[in-house]
């Protein structure tokens, strides 16, 4: 074992608490592990992406499955599709970690930073401008309540209409029967990332709504059985080269399991399409975050020549980005519960 | 609507006894505890795991309490609302 590891001051702590505390927030309202905020996060202290990556692995499975408790009470975890899809995810945990170790070693810390945070603008962006659309689009096209009836898009009802004997199964929370062919990479891919940034779920929720046909709620729900497992493997694979901070790991479940509770219930006060939206909003705003520190990294790694104050400008304005991106999706989750919370106590079928 | 008497309050000050307790002993013992954590051999990096569920397991129980005694609950016909959004 040879990662380094941070000094905690009072000031980290307090920082942990407070991203841990709106990166779960975040996470249990769009059902992704809210890992792409805390990596990050954890980055901007100093701390490898290597170990920021296993310690938030490793902080984010418990609270993946405290979060999945939450929204199986709400009906909204389909547990047959999460354990299909995170038995391929493990395998992709495995050699996604595999590769993470080549790149440090290889390339050391800067290596290991640089190839977290490209992974995180190529995916994020991405994502994120295809659930910005989709959202829009929904926003657009029924404005009444109406709206919250999604509809299946176009390439899933391709997917769905694909029949290959031996392969076929049904899951019937997110009332849809697909091939096996189609969960097992996507599966895979999730895991995959998951290794890579501490987050599978930009490839896991849009690959359920967009590939398989899940409506919004019932992805983002079964998103955190597989984050658990994939969390789980993740973090013993980690471990297993001494990677896990668990200092850093467990002060960020301190505040992220306050607010992952609160978020998994604030989907019970908005619209389906609200909950795309605030995805998409972060998304893009981190993906902003991590390209700016880029150069930053190559500066280090000695492949492009950066002057200190504009490595130092580059890192300050890549700090900003992150937490307006948290602060936005604290005030418009809990602007909606509250606003719910005002609206007469009757579901959206009116 | 809960009144206080409802309200979990022995469950919430017992499980946020645990987990302060857990948090005492992770930051007193950080140096013997992170030189354990990450030891690579044997069945030492099963500790994490280990940890993070025992944390979790008090936490997450904390946390659900500090909630519900907060009177912060899920909307009514939510349930609806996830069947709703499923058949369609």
């Amino acid at each position: 074992m040879d990662a380094q590891f941070i000094e905690l001051t009072a000031g980290n702590v307090a920082f942990l608490l407070i991203v841990g505390f709106i990166g779960g927030l975040v996470s249990g309202f769009i059902g992704s592990g809210g890992a792409f905020v805390l990596t990050p996060g954890m980055m901007s202290m100093g701390v490898s992406g290597v170990v920021a990556v296993a310690s938030n692995l490793c902080h984010k499975f418990p609270k993946a499955l405290v979060g999945a408790r939450t929204r199986h009470k709400f009906g909204q975890v389909d547990v047959k599709l999460g354990l299909v899809m995170a038995a391929s995810a493990a395998a992709g945990v495995w050699v996604g970690a595999g590769v993470m170790e080549a790149v440090r070693r290889d390339y050391g810390e800067a290596g290991s930073s640089l190839y977290v945070s490209a992974a995180f603008v190529v995916v994020l962006t991405l994502v994120g401008l295809f659930v910005l659309r989709d959202a829009l689009q929904a926003m657009r096209s029924a404005p009444d309540a109406d709206s919250d009836r999604e509809t299946t898009h176009r390439f899933a009802r391709w997917v769905q209409s694909v029949e290959i004997p031996g392969t076929m199964m049904t899951f019937h929370v997110a009332k849809i029967r697909v091939s096996a062919l189609f969960t097992l990479p996507l599966g895979f891919a999730t895991g995959l990332l998951a290794s890579t940034i501490a987050v599978g779920g930009f490839i896991g929720v849009p690959g359920m709504i967009y590939l398989l046909g899940a409506t919004s709620l019932v992805a983002s729900a079964t998103e955190l059985v597989i984050a658990f497992v994939m969390g789980l493997f993740g973090t013993l694979r980690y471990a297993m080269s001494g990677y896990v901070d668990i200092r850093l790991a467990m002060l960020i479940l301190l505040g992220s399991l306050f607010g992952i509770q609160l978020g998994a219930i604030g989907t019970t006060y908005v619209r389906p399409y609200m909950i795309k939206l605030v995805t998409a909003m972060i998304m893009l705003i981190v993906a902003v975050s991590r390209a700016l520190l880029i150069p930053v990294y190559l500066g280090e790694l000695q492949f492009l020549g950066l002057a200190e104050p504009v490595a130092r400008l580059l890192k300050g304005a890549s700090f900003a980005c992150m937490v307006a991106a948290l602060a936005v999706g604290a005030l418009i989750i809990l602007g909606a519960m509250i606003g719910g919370r005002q609206l007469p106590k009757e579901p959206y079928t009116d | 609507m809960n009144d206080d008497a409802s309200k979990p309050w022995g469950k919430l000050i017992a499980t946020g006894t645990v987990t302060a307790t857990l948090y005492a002993l992770l930051f007193a013992f950080e140096k013997d505890v992170m030189a354990s954590f990450t030891r690579t051999d044997g069945l030492y990096p099963l500790l994490p795991v280990v940890a993070a569920f025992a944390f979790s397991l008090s936490h997450g129980a904390f946390t659900g309490y500090f909630w519900d005694a907060l009177g912060v609950k899920a909307r009514p016909g939510a349930q609806q609302q996830s069947d709703n959004a499923g058949a369609l």
